[in-house]
């Protein structure tokens, strides 16, 4: 005799889970009017980028490759990343809350952990699309001015962008899985990348005088300050008649470490919130 | 193989003071189909929005196969089909999308995924939109995807909150099959529905709820006859053919019959007295006319009654 003892349906490892709904999920944005919209953003600039250095030929961004990369990466990368963050995780987890697309998966046999870490992917990835279309884009005219010889600081200022890239839409799940209307949770993610963290930073370290080493916004900045030679000082003095100005930059393994822990917090708010919040 | 289960302990939901669901116990086991009814804001949605973990109890427990939803939502539901409310289809997603997306999810072996999805779209009879994206779906074509997507994988467990909800007459009528057809297969269904006639026509049982609390769960027989002790009893005849006139007067000459009538050609509400023996009597009687009788059941009408007066007691 045979016995079977065979489960009555396997279901898959949450590994493989999330791969679905991430896949899924990343055909939704990618057909998505929102990715058209920033694509186009994107393009945008970069179009003016391009028409507006081969014009005018500034001396910043032509004397030398890393003066080039540092000029058209730090005038317009960290908006591409926010506007990404936003686009893609503003109203990625509300959304299922208000537009009842929860009911749809949750009654799955599927952790709710699972949905949020696959959610999580699939906008990482669209915006990866979209923050690569503006690296090829830098690439191919630093390569038109100064022939394929990329400075090793842009590889590493790319890597930053990743990382930032990450912990903003870390910071931008979490939002969104507090507040019940879309809307509002892009809302709020926009003001807060856009106007208050800056704000924020500027009090603090011009008025205030101190480090903001507690800001994301702060931690970004190794983006581009790496793309300078040499590296700027953690701590800059200035002696202006009887007051000094103190001025902060965050040394690299600072930088890393504050985006790391904005990403690190937010997801574990995030999913604890995701997975305790009612359908109701 | 294990019997199916659901089993709610002491269920209970309040939001702020006002409790939506208050000590709910009851324990549904086996092949059937069990109706939920209850007026609107009885507390239906909720307890099965608590049996699929889409919320949380303020206390109780809420197990389906003996594994608790709130511990381990993953296992209990892994053999549990469950559609809640209308839910949203991701809009950029084609209806077989969708549903490929579900499959997946629930362990569907990927070289059965496409019969699957094509089985469960030929069921809810979308096959001709099964290209277009879910945004533009009407209402009633989203809620077919819903149900579709509530089958895929076979479950052998149904939670379905009214199923029918959105969809035309003839859309109800297919649900009503639909659901009919599930029951075939060794599964319990719990449903909702706020269709006397559709819960008698399908249910074996019902569970009636009211203010957050359990009125009455029993089967349909006990439940519509308890309440006719000493009163009449209706039920509902269905025959293959017409009846003739002939057939009409000999029933209506049988010992315990009050009243017959004929609402369709091929179906006879009859009235009597004189509780199961007197029904027994009846149904041979019937039967032996050879007048193509294929059902014989607890008319609508009885639920509609013993439902009204339980829902007024409770005020
Ligand atoms: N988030 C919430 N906050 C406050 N009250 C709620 C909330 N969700 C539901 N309720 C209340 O809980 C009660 C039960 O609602 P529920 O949806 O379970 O009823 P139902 O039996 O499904 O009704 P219907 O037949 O209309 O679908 C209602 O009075 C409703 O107002
Ligand atoms: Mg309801």
């Amino acid at each position: 005799m045979r016995i079977e003892n065979v489960p009555e349906r396997a279901i898959p490892r949450s590994a493989s889970q999330l791969k679905t709904i991430a896949k899924y999920e990343l055909t939704n944005y990618l057909r998505s009017r929102r990715f058209y919209v920033l694509l186009a953003i994107t393009l945008i600039i970069s179009g003016l980028l391009t028409a507006v250095v081969a014009y005018y030929r500034p001396s910043g961004f032509l004397s030398s490759p890393l003066g080039f990369y540092s000029s058209w990466w730090g005038l317009a990368v960290t908006y591409i990343l926010i506007l990404s963050g936003i686009f893609f995780g503003g109203d990625a987890i509300s959304g299922e809350f208000q537009n009842k697309t929860g009911y749809f998966l949750v009654v799955n046999p599927v952790k709710r952990s699972t949905i949020y870490a696959g959610k999580w992917a699939a906008a990482f990835i669209a915006s990866l699309a979209v923050f690569g279309t503006f690296t090829v884009v830098t690439v191919a005219n630093g390569a038109y001015y100064f022939g394929l010889d990329v400075p090793y600081q842009f590889g590493l200022s790319l890597a930053f962008s990743v990382l930032y890239l990450i912990s903003i839409l870390g910071v931008t799940f979490f939002f969104s899985s507090i507040f019940k209307s879309g809307s509002i949770s892009i809302l709020v993610t926009a003001i807060l990348f856009l106007f208050a963290l800056p704000l924020t930073q500027s009090l603090v370290s011009n008025l205030a005088q101190m480090e903001p080493w507690f800001l994301i916004t702060y931690g970004a900045e190794i983006i581009g300050n790496v793309l300078k030679d040499p590296y700027p000082a953690h701590i800059v003095t200035v002696q202006l008649g009887r007051v000094t100005f103190t001025t902060y930059n965050a040394p690299i393994l600072n930088g890393i470490a504050i985006m790391a822990a904005y990403f690190l917090v937010c997801a574990a708010l995030g999913m604890i919130i995701f997975d305790r919040r009612d359908f109701s | 193989m294990v019997n199916p289960s659901i089993e709610a302990v002491d269920l209970t939901k309040c939001y702020n003071s006002f409790c939506a669901l208050s000590d709910l116990s009851l324990r549904l086991e086996g092949a059937k189909c069990v109706g939920f009814l209850g007026p609107n804001g009885a507390g239906k949605t909720t307890a099965l929005k608590i049996l699929t973990g889409l919320i949380r109890p303020t206390k109780g427990k809420a197990l389906i196969n003996g594994i608790d939803v709130q511990e381990d939502k993953k296992a209990a539901l892994s053999t549990c089909g469950a559609l809640i409310e209308t839910p949203e289809i991701y809009p950029a997603l084609s209806v077989k999308e969708a549903l490929m997306m579900v499959a997946e999810i629930r362990g569907v072996p990927s070289a059965a995924r496409k019969d699957a999805v094509m089985k469960a779209i030929s069921e809810v009879k979308m096959e001709e939109w099964i290209d277009m994206k879910c945004g533009k779906l009407s209402k009633g074509m989203r809620q077919r995807v819903n149900l579709a997507a509530a089958l895929i994988s076979d479950p052998m467990i149904m939670l379905l909150d009214e199923p029918s909800s959105g969809l035309d007459p003839r859309g109800m009528a297919e649900v009503r099959e639909i659901v009919k057809g599930l029951k075939k297969k060794d599964r319990l269904i719990f449903m909702s529905s706020h269709l006397l006639s559709e819960v008698t026509e399908i249910c074996d049982e019902v569970a009636i709820l009211d203010h957050g609390r359990l009125l009455a769960y029993d089967t349909l027989e006990r439940l519509t006859s308890a309440l006719s002790v000493g009163n009449a009893r209706e039920c509902e005849a269905s025959f293959s053919r017409d009846l003739s006139s002939d057939a009409l007067k000999e029933i209506g000459s049988t010992e315990g019959v009050l009243g017959l009538k004929l609402v369709e050609p091929r179906r006879l509400i009859l009235s009597f007295e004189g509780g199961n023996e007197a029904q027994e009597r009846i149904l041979a009687k019937i039967a032996g006319l050879g007048v193509g009788l294929i059902a014989f059941k607890s008319s609508s009408s009885a639920l509609e009654e013993t439902y009204l007066r339980l829902v007024k007691d409770s005020r």
